[in-house]
């Protein structure tokens, strides 16, 4: 019997059933009636994982680097989750997910879970989403979860902000070493692959990054690396250990060459945010982040909910005209609903 | 709710060409639906396990090998092991015409040759969905 119900699952998930911790992640993309309550009985058991962020430019090897990167940490007897992002295409809403093609090797291992998913909608939407399945997968139980997802835009920025640790990878053989090397990369990187290392040109690609690093370094703090400066009181980490400078790491994907030192690079990571004060500063970030987009949709229904459809109209209607100015407007609607 | 047909597009067997298999992907995917693509050299363990934790509504198999009598009743009989006895089964490639009775009694909604049209397998899909939603 697949389970079905909210009890159903969660009980199934926590016992480790796959196919019901397959469900549940489908309910929360979905976003079927079932998705708040699953999340609001998961959110409790999660906050353990490793929350690890793989991004780069298309074909530079990420799936490949995930494979044996996620097979290193098996042999160190850690669980792997691994969400691999795909955009969806804005002509037919479809998407062709391939990242499982280089990941044939954990095929098989009851300790990997991995999941194919499609942008789908709206940026923020996909950051949420994502931050959902994350911790689906953190309550289930799995000690390291791999994201991965393409390029370097502004969808790729959210969704590193939901990653202790962001990979970038760089590949040689790009064109011009300093402008295939995307704006943007320095505010997210926490450690930089730079794979294909079995091809020619990687030490320019190298040489390249360690120029951009040294230009970028002396302004780059852990609490800044997702660029997400929020108006909330936060905790303040120790001022001596703020510093992370990211290690520029070698690899062959194809060959495994390299995917131990990307492990070990990772794990300093994570432990450099433990005594530093980062994860906790991360955590709180994350929830402000969070609370704010949930409070935001939440009263936009509520209120709109409670305003008559021909006011909203007209209000619309009005501003459109220029007969009232839209802030005033909105005071205009918040008023009329605090009074009835 | 934001409810996407997902299919995972798979080739069992031993044989290497995975052209057809991919133009079948591109062909979903422009259809709507979200398309994993595993591969070539998938037992029918890893079919199975892959469907379940992509949880797809469909899987579409890609055998060019003639093994198919031997392949496809080994994922099925995968699927129904994992509690995945809903998912829509197809079965694609080069496929001789007196096994299509025996391959749709094993529980394969639809056998399709080269050639065949893409809305061929869209109306497949959708009225096999149909039927088990109802
Ligand atoms: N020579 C060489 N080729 C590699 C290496 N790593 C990956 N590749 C090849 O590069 C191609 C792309 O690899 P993927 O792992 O699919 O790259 P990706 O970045 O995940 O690609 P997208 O998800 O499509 O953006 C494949 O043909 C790999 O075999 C490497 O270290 N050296
Ligand atoms: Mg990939």
């Amino acid at each position: 019997m697949t389970p079905s119900t909210v009890p159903e699952l969660v009980d199934a998930l926590l016992a480790g059933n796959r196919r019901a911790l397959a469900r549940v992640i489908s309910h929360i993309e979905n976003n079927t009636d079932l998705a708040r309550p699953l999340l609001a009985a998961l959110y409790p058991r999660a906050g353990r994982a490793h929350i690890i962020g793989v991004t780069g430019s298309p074909g530079t090897g990420k799936s490949t680097l995930v494979n044996v990167l996620a097979g290193v940490y098996r042999q160190r007897d850690l669980t792997v989750g691994v969400i691999a992002i795909d955009p969806t295409s804005p002509f037919s809403g479809g998407a062709l997910l391939g990242d499982r093609v280089r990941m044939r090797d954990l095929a098989g291992d009851p300790g990997v879970f991995i999941r194919s998913m499609a942008t789908r909608g709206s940026l923020g939407g996909l950051a949420q989403a994502t931050a959902d399945v994350i911790m689906v997968l953190d309550a289930a139980g799995f000690d390291r979860i791999i994201i991965e997802t393409v390029g370097v835009g502004q969808s790729e920025v959210e969704i590193a902000s939901a990653a202790y640790t962001t990979v970038v990878v760089e590949a040689p053989g790009l064109g011009d070493e300093v402008q295939a090397i995307k704006a943007g990369v320095l505010e997210i990187a926490d450690i930089f692959a730079v794979n294909k290392a079995d091809r020619e040109g990687v030490d320019r690609t190298v040489m390249a990054l360690k120029m951009m690093l040294s230009l970028g370094a002396p302004e780059k703090f852990q609490v800044m690396h997702h660029g997400r400066m929020l108006p909330v009181e936060i905790p303040q980490a120790r001022t001596e250990s703020h510093a992370w400078t990211p290690p520029i790491i070698k690899t062959i994907a194809v060959s495994g060459e390299g995917a131990v030192e990307l492990a070990d690079a990772i794990e300093n990571h994570r432990l450099y945010l433990e005594q530093s004060g980062g994860r906790v500063l991360r955590d709180r970030l994350r929830a402000a982040t969070e609370l704010r987009m949930i409070l935001r949709d939440y009263l936009l229904e509520k209120l709109l909910a409670r305003t008559p459809e021909d006011v909203l109209k007209q209000t619309i209607d009005a501003v459109a005209r220029r007969e009232i100015d839209p802030y005033t407007a909105v005071q205009q609607l918040v008023d009329q609903v605090r009074n009835c | 709710m934001d409810r996407k047909v997902r299919v995972l597009v798979a080739k069992p067997g031993l044989d290497g060409h995975d052209r057809g298999a991919k133009v079948i992907a591109r062909a979903l995917r422009d259809a709507g639906y979200e398309v994993i693509y595993t591969g070539i050299r998938q037992t029918p363990e890893m079919i199975a396990e892959a469907a379940l934790q992509e949880d797809v509504d469909v899987v579409g198999l890609s055998i060019l090998s003639g093994a198919h009598m031997a392949l496809v009743p080994r994922v099925i009989e995968e699927l129904r092991r994992l509690g995945m006895e809903d998912v829509v089964v197809l079965v694609g490639g080069i496929i001789p015409d007196e096994d299509v009775p025996a391959l749709l009694d094993m529980g394969v909604a639809g056998v399709f040759g080269p050639g065949t049209l893409t809305s061929e397998i869209v109306e497949t899909i959708e009225n096999a969905l149909g039927r088990e939603l109802a």
